[in-house]
């Protein structure tokens, strides 16, 4: 081959590897905070434009009359949504049907056999569950979701299980005593941005007994022992998640000069702050209870249920849904004040 | 005709294999006859060899291949044992020191006893490869400048895997062996300590960093641009100093007022790049010994700026009534 030819096919060659991992230009760039300190939000228009197209909301059905008879007049076993009326649950039900069910199910995914009341099949007791979960976020956690609120489409879109869900890590598949650990990291997770940070940050902090995710020093002068390396690298492994998750950059909540800084942070900081507690609240008091209810096949490689984390709702956008409301138009599902959960 | 003019020439010598000085008695002799490399002339001197291994050398470069294979089949274990996967995954392999629990204990093997052994033939490597370049500069007469140099940068090393986690009380401070995983660790590192950037020693260090580059751009820019006039020949040079130096060092007057000299230009570029990684190491040293948070530490001192708040004010909600 001509040296020339085969120099410049050598130089693509590097240049085509060297570029691999980057996105081209253009990107749009969004300050945010005071100039000169780098709070930009870096969006890819290309991307941006993606989900867009997958984020949507589907169109709510019409609304029917709150008059006649309650559903629990007629219905039996009605445990949730009992102050609806019929027309009312019957509209929300064929929602639901919409947003979780597969399409050649339909009811009989959760009503198993001609007996609607019957609580035989789990997915119904799920279902159940879920329904509560939904009002106590709408109700108790304004704090995170506003007047936005959820609906059972935030999460599932069209899937019986969220696309979106976490389980606890089983470690590698083969592990070995002798050598190699891995030590829970070094490895290209998807769950923390593909970096070598730890895999499974979710267990530690968004488990049921979550440990403090502040890892840096509140005083200038070490007055008792902090926290080690490791720890603050876990606590990075879940930023991580949460940027990617919301499809943000740092500069999103914290300005970089100072992470731990709440008087130079963005309001979506305290935002996110309570959505870490939401997130705990819903993983300890909802999911995990469902622990007996789920079949084998619907856990983890422990044994553990779907668990929620920032990505479940959010996937990929700072608000999901790009904060469009569902809410408004099955407004059922912001009340009653939930029950307490069953156990 | 193509003439030998300086080391930009396309014409590469070819004289006899030159051996160098006569050596002292020793039990090493120079290994091997030397040979010519066209494409190493064409980046610099076309001869190859002969190489002085010598006692130290072999007993570093075996320390070094040992510290190697350790981190290598730690990191192909780790992959269950696929020459594919380790292909794909190597940069964010990595061979972990062990958790901050075990402190300055011995860990069992895979729990960061192959880190600690791997540390200890890797530095057992390096300190002898120094003892290796101070003996062979003896040897030939010269100072001991590159030596010490190198030297600055084993202090960093040191104080990031040895030194800082011995005052630390733990080995789980120290950096794994990884190409992705050291450098979440410099970020960890930085965050954790309220950022890095903010640690005076650091700027010093990026400040030698920079003005290393400069100086290199400046001093081979220089000599390249009066190489025409002989100015790559510094022996010569330094005797004669000739219109080379002379137009050289004029330049930089009119351009700048002040100029190095032929030899106080290499006296800045050794001090820059021996105070990158010295004074970077006492940055390191200090950070989590005697300071916690380098942001709260100039803002204390009134180093860190405050800027006009644009957002509404957040308050943290831990602080809260009624925070969980």
């Amino acid at each position: 081959m001509n040296p020339s030819i085969l120099r410049a096919v050598m130089l693509g060659a590097l240049f085509a590897i060297a570029a691999a991992g980057c996105e081209r230009p253009p990107t749009d760039m969004i300050q945010r905070g005071y100039r000169g300190l780098a709070m930009d939000q870096v969006y890819n228009p290309r991307t941006v434009a993606q989900l867009q197209s997958v984020n949507t909301v589907p169109p709510a059905s019409p609304m029917v009359d709150s008059g006649g008879p309650p559903a629990s007049s007629v219905y039996h076993n009605l445990q949730v949504l009992n102050d609806l009326s019929v027309g009312e649950l019957a509209r929300l039900m064929v929602a639901m049907t919409a947003w979780v069910a597969p399409p050649d199910q339909s009811c009989a995914y959760c009503h198993g056999g001609a007996d609607m009341a019957n609580d035989d099949n789990y997915r119904k007791v799920v279902a159940r569950q879920m329904l509560r979960m939904v009002q106590h976020m709408n109700s108790d956690w304004h704090t995170h979701v506003g007047l936005t609120g959820v609906t059972c489409y935030t999460c599932h879109r069209g899937n019986a299980v969220p696309s979106f869900v976490w389980y606890q890590d089983p470690g590698p598949a083969h592990p070995s005593q002798f050598a190699g650990n891995r030590a829970g990291k070094n490895a290209p997770a998807p769950s923390v941005g593909l970096t070598a940070l730890p895999n499974e940050p979710f267990s530690e902090f968004l488990g049921d007994e979550a440990t403090n995710i502040r890892v840096v020093a509140t005083t200038p002068l070490p007055q008792a022992p902090g926290a080690p390396i490791k720890q603050a690298e876990q606590t990075y492994g879940l930023m991580m998640h949460m940027s990617e998750a919301l499809g943000v950059n740092c500069t999103f909540c914290h300005n970089s000069r100072s992470f731990t800084s709440w008087d130079s942070s963005t309001p979506q900081r305290a935002t996110a702050w309570y959505g870490i507690r939401m997130v705990r609240d819903l993983n300890a008091h909802f999911l995990e209870p469902l622990t007996a209810t789920f079949p084998a096949d619907r856990k983890g490689p422990l044994g553990d249920v779907a668990k929620v984390n920032c990505e479940t709702c959010h996937q990929g956008v700072y608000k999901p849904l790009f904060g469009v409301s569902m809410l408004k138009d099955y407004p059922e599902l912001a009340g009653p004040h939930a029950q307490s959960p069953s156990q | 005709m193509a003439e030998y003019q300086n080391f930009f020439s396309r014409v590469q010598v070819r004289p006899p294999v030159y051996v160098g000085v006569p050596l002292s008695a020793g039990v090493w002799r120079r290994q091997g006859k030397g040979s010519f490399s066209y494409w190493l002339g064409r980046i610099g001197d076309a001869q190859i060899g002969p190489i002085y291994l010598g006692t130290l050398g072999l007993a570093s470069l075996l320390c070094g291949f040992i510290a190697f294979e350790i981190i290598g089949l730690n990191m192909l274990a780790s992959v269950n044992w696929s020459p594919i996967q380790l292909v794909r995954q190597l940069p964010w392999l990595a061979l972990e020191p062990p958790a901050p629990s075990n402190g300055l204990h011995i860990p069992p093997l895979n729990q960061g006893g192959w880190w600690l052994m791997a540390g200890f033939f890797m530095t057992t490597s390096v300190l002898l490869w120094w003892a290796r370049m101070y003996r062979r500069a003896r040897a030939l007469g010269m100072g001991t400048h590159v030596a010490w140099a190198f030297a600055s940068a084993i202090w960093l090393m040191l104080v990031l895997g040895f030194i800082r986690p011995l005052l630390m009380g733990s080995w789980g401070e120290a950096v794994p062996f990884g190409i992705f995983p050291h450098l979440d660790w410099t970020a960890a590192f930085s965050i954790r300590y309220g950022n890095l950037f903010y640690c005076p020693f650091h700027m010093l260090s990026i400040a030698f960093l920079y003005g290393s580059a400069l100086l290199f751009a400046m001093h081979g820019g220089t000599i390249l641009a009066v190489s025409r006039f002989g100015g790559d020949r510094e022996l010569e040079q330094i005797v004669d100093r000739g219109t080379a130096s002379e137009r050289a060092a004029l330049f930089w007057r009119w351009t700048m007022g002040f100029n190095a000299t032929v030899e106080s230009i290499h006296r800045w570029a050794w001090w820059f790049a021996v105070l990158c990684p010295l004074v970077g190491g006492i940055g390191i040293l200090l950070t989590g010994t005697v300071v916690d948070n380098w942001y709260l530490w100039a803002v204390k001192h009134g180093v860190a700026p405050s800027y006009p708040q644009v957002f509404p004010a957040v308050i943290d909600p831990a602080t809260l009534p009624g925070a969980q």
